[in-house]
């Protein structure tokens, strides 16, 4: 019995450790999300509808599903949330840019997001947010240290206030002199954002826990769930070792 | 083999306990088998309550809503056309609604209706699901002595103007009735009432 | 009452027969360890992935412009959709863990050598049918790393002089992977594949009960006729079919309830572990289900790496690590055939690791190793240390088998007990 945990512990063990070591770059931030945090979620749902949606759609998510989940009222979502002519709380979360003309105006659709936390990752998507600065030889004025090159206007410019790229050096005593050096590249704004610093990462944060529930809006319900398997499996296995055991005395 | 001598009834217990746990095991197993039949959330949205806007609906006239894939009626019934409910119960069925689940308690009265000139009910005859035919007039070719009234051609049920069925047809249930409510004076919300989702 | 029933059955289908021939009057030998649970565990998973998969077609659309949707469809708007795909993906995971640990147990204890060589050639036309099934079930979401994965692996067959170019495109059914190639896959994975899967499950089976099982000894719990003294015969009632041509050692245990306990504990731990990872790690750090496969699959665009799932790194590894492209796929192949192969490879008389000589020991050890070696680096992007190590790691697990056959002619091996060890 103790062998085949040991085998099942040592093969589980190689498997996860190839696939920790498959990771890819090293991202400037981590995401300290929540995803019992409603308020959190409601904030994102917010700031999503409000400055995301116009381009990028979640289009197998419903609103219904989402302000369920997300304990807003259907109402309360319908006359808030929901920016489209027409469209009933049971609607996928859709926006009224036709795929051509987007495709015209930034070069490619702008990509779905339903399921952009489950492809990046939420360290990813906080990175990203945080990441824009100005440069003016992009078609938007911005680029993104965290996605080179990229497509898209910094659309929370507003409630950052205006970034900017600086590399920052420390004077150090390296073989008795003094030599400048580079401690990386840093993000700087400019304070004309609504929010200040602190609160454009919890906004930042807020929208990445959005993007998390939104691409598997079963997580809590998953892992409330397994918790209850587990307890059953564990409970199965005592039975099966009494059970086992009870026949095999008459085995010598 | 030992000579022990093997404890029954030690035995027989963790048999049965392990047979009870690995079966309710099975059950819990079964459950998102069984419920993934279920309408998804797809269905339901496209099920969602209607709403039927009644300006300009005319005295005798009928409209169609879909309702959950089914055609849901709205008729104005005129003064004449009540008048008339009141005076063939001896020819129903069930004149009184007595079937509990074919209407909401609100439409549980004389014109199986809770604004009375106005009937809201589901066009799908209670024999085999047919959508009957509505009669505005000429219905006495049917059934002597009424002037209005509706006829299923597949197997000749027969009903009145509130739904209700006729004695002596194949059908054996008043039409039903869906749950519905009066948003404002000439909006209905077929689907739900105030107390909330069907 | 009850037996009536059972009487009106059993004159129509020899039901009782077959239930105590193959399960309470079969013999096993007891001292099958934990490494015997896999087969067991393997049916098992087999049951899920046909029970899920018939569940997943009622809400999937196979098609290009609908699956990657319905995929969605599933996990959000169908309830409890997401158990009974996640079900799925993880069984898909879970039928190579057990199959993979099967497959070394024949290795480690001779399963394989004669007279159960028939038995290892079904088990090998059931690892290849799976392969093939796991394949095409991975198209069918319609991610991106479904697509270039499908695109990468047909354009293999590309690499098959003259007629290579013509049956990949005849595989696709059009030019690139496309609605024709998922429509495809999809028959072949939903129907035809899992009839061939089944029918050789039962062919497996009923090679091995009419061998019988092999144990960690190695050593026959069946022996001639006549020649086992009275005291030494099996007290358990077994099935006349076995008693009438052997005598049985008093080294077994009828296969139900003993075995089937046994099996039962490992199925318990199993379903832990399969419950971890289908309600707390389903995608299983982008290894189950990867990552780039949360996108639709894209024909315009290419994810910066391309790799199988990690059940078939090991070859993706052989076949990277090989400069020449046709070498590269027939390497890859014969890594499977040698496998298919050993009985005949193998020349040794004792089945059993436990009596073979150290050689043998380092031997297999050197190509587990290999193998995960080789698994590790076909799903991660090449590397210097990579490129160096990756051939060599090839190379050993070819040395294998031309080392087997090489010393099992003569080999030193250990003496064996007569009777199996407790």
């Amino acid at each position: 019995m103790k062998k085949l945990l040991y085998t099942f512990g040592l093969f589980v063990g190689l498997v996860s450790s190839t696939a920790f070591a498959a990771g890819g770059g090293a991202l400037p931030y981590q995401a300290d999300i929540d995803q019992t945090d409603k308020a959190s979620l409601q904030r994102g749902a917010k700031l999503f509808m409000n400055y995301c949606l116009g381009c990028h759609q979640m289009q197998y998510q419903r609103y219904e599903r989402t302000f369920n989940d997300l304990g807003i009222p259907l109402n309360v979502g319908l006359d808030n949330l929901i920016f489209t002519k027409d469209t009933k709380v049971g609607s996928h979360i859709k926006n009224a840019m036709p795929a051509k003309d987007a495709a015209k105006w930034f070069g490619a659709a702008p990509p779905d997001l339903t399921l952009e936390a489950r492809l990046r990752g939420p360290d990813w998507i906080y990175s990203y947010l945080k990441s824009f600065y100005v440069d003016p030889s992009r078609p938007f004025g911005v680029n993104n240290t965290v996605f080179k090159d990229v497509g898209m206007p910094h659309v929370l410019q507003e409630l950052q206030g205006i970034p900017h790229k600086e590399e920052h050096f420390e004077e150090q005593l390296i073989d008795g002199q003094l030599q400048r050096v580079s401690l990386g590249e840093k993000i700087v704004v400019d304070g004309s954002g609504e929010l200040s610093v602190d609160e454009y990462d919890r906004a930042a944060l807020d929208i990445t826990n959005f993007m998390v529930y939104v691409g598997e809006p079963m997580i809590l319900e998953r892992e409330s769930l397994g918790w209850k398997a587990l307890l059953y499996c564990l409970i199965f296995f005592v039975l099966a070792v009494l059970l086992k055991k009870e026949f095999w005395k008459d085995v010598k | 083999m030992s000579n022990a001598p093997v404890d029954n009834s030690r035995r027989r217990f963790l048999t049965a306990a392990t047979t009870v746990v690995g079966g309710a095991g099975a059950v819990a197993v079964a459950v998102p088998f069984i419920a993934s039949w279920n309408p998804s959330a797809r269905a339901k949205s496209a099920g969602a309550p209607v709403e039927v806007d009644i300006t300009k609906l005319e005295p005798g006239q009928l409209i169609r809503v879909e309702w959950r894939g089914k055609p849901v009626w709205v008729v104005y019934r005129t003064p004449e056309m009540l008048e008339q409910l009141g005076q063939i119960e001896d020819k129903l069925l069930d004149p009184k609604s007595s079937e509990e689940k074919q209407q909401p308690s609100y439409a549980k009265n004389n014109f199986r209706s809770s604004r009375d000139e106005i009937l809201v009910a589901v066009g799908i005859c209670t024999h085999l699901g047919c959508s009957p035919t509505y009669f505005s007039e000429g219905y006495e070719e049917i059934v002597e002595g009424v002037n209005s009234g509706f006829f299923c051609p597949c197997h000749g049920s027969k009903f009145d103007l509130a739904g209700r069925v006729f004695s002596g047809v194949p059908a054996g249930l008043n039409l039903q009735i869906p749950p519905y409510y009066y948003i404002d004076d000439t909006t209905i919300l077929i689907g739900e009432d105030e107390k909330g989702a069907a | 009452m009850f037996k009536n029933i059972i009487d009106w059955i059993d004159a129509r289908i020899p039901m009782t027969r077959v239930y105590n021939m193959h399960m309470a009057q079969y013999p096993a030998p007891k001292n099958m360890n934990f490494w015997y649970v896999f087969g067991f565990l393997a049916t098992i998973v087999l049951v899920n992935q046909i029970l899920t998969g018939v569940w997943l077609t009622m809400s999937y659309v196979p098609s290009a412009d609908g699956a990657f949707a319905s995929v969605e469809y599933i996990m959000r708007d169908v309830e409890y959709g997401w158990v009974i795909r996640y079900m799925h993906s993880t069984g898909a995971s879970a039928f190579f863990v057990v199959v993979y640990l099967h497959m070394f147990r024949g290795m480690m204890y001779g399963s394989y050598q004669k007279p159960r060589e028939l038995l290892w050639l079904f088990g090998m036309f059931i690892y290849l049918a799976l392969m093939a099934e796991a394949f095409m079930g991975y198209l069918l979401p319609w991610g991106q790393m479904s697509y270039w994965g499908a695109q990468v692996i047909i354009s293999l067959f590309g690499a098959i002089p003259f007629v290579g170019e013509d049956l990949a495109l005849w595989i696709r059914g059009d030019y690139v992977v496309s609605g024709a190639t998922l429509n495809r896959f999809f028959a072949l994975h939903v129907i035809a594949l899992p009839l061939v899967i089944v029918i050789l499950v039962f062919l497996h089976i009923v090679a091995l009960h009419e061998v019988g099982s092999n144990n960690p000894d190695g050593v026959d719990v069946k022996r001639k006729k006549g020649t086992v003294a009275e005291e030494d015969k099996t007290k358990f009632e077994f099935h006349e079919y076995y008693t009438s041509k052997k005598d049985i050692l008093d080294d077994v245990v009828p296969f139900f309830p003993h075995m089937v306990l046994k099996d039962l504990m490992a199925f318990g731990v199993f379903i832990f572990l399969f419950c971890y990872v289908m309600f707390f790690n389903p995608d299983f750090y982008g290894k189950f289900i990867e990552h780039p496969n949360f996108e639709t699959a894209n024909p315009l665009k290419t994810p910066e790496h391309v790799f199988p799932v990690w059940y078939f790194t090991p070859f993706y590894a052989i076949l990277k690590a090989v400069p020449h492209k046709l070498m590269g796929v027939i390497a890859m192949f014969g890594a499977i055939i040698l496998l298919a192969l050993l009985p005949w490879i193998d020349r040794g008389k004792v089945r059993s690791v436990r009596y073979r000589c150290g050689l043998h020991k380092l031997n297999l050890w050197i190509f587990a190793i290999s193998f995960v070696v080789l698994g590790y680096f076909g799903g991660t992007p090449a590397t210097p240390t990579s490129e160096i190590l990756a051939p060599l790691f090839t190379i050993l697990y070819f040395a294998f088998f031309a080392a087997l056959w090489i010393y099992s002619k003569n080999e030193n091996t250990k003496p064996l007990p007569d009777r199996i060890t407790k």
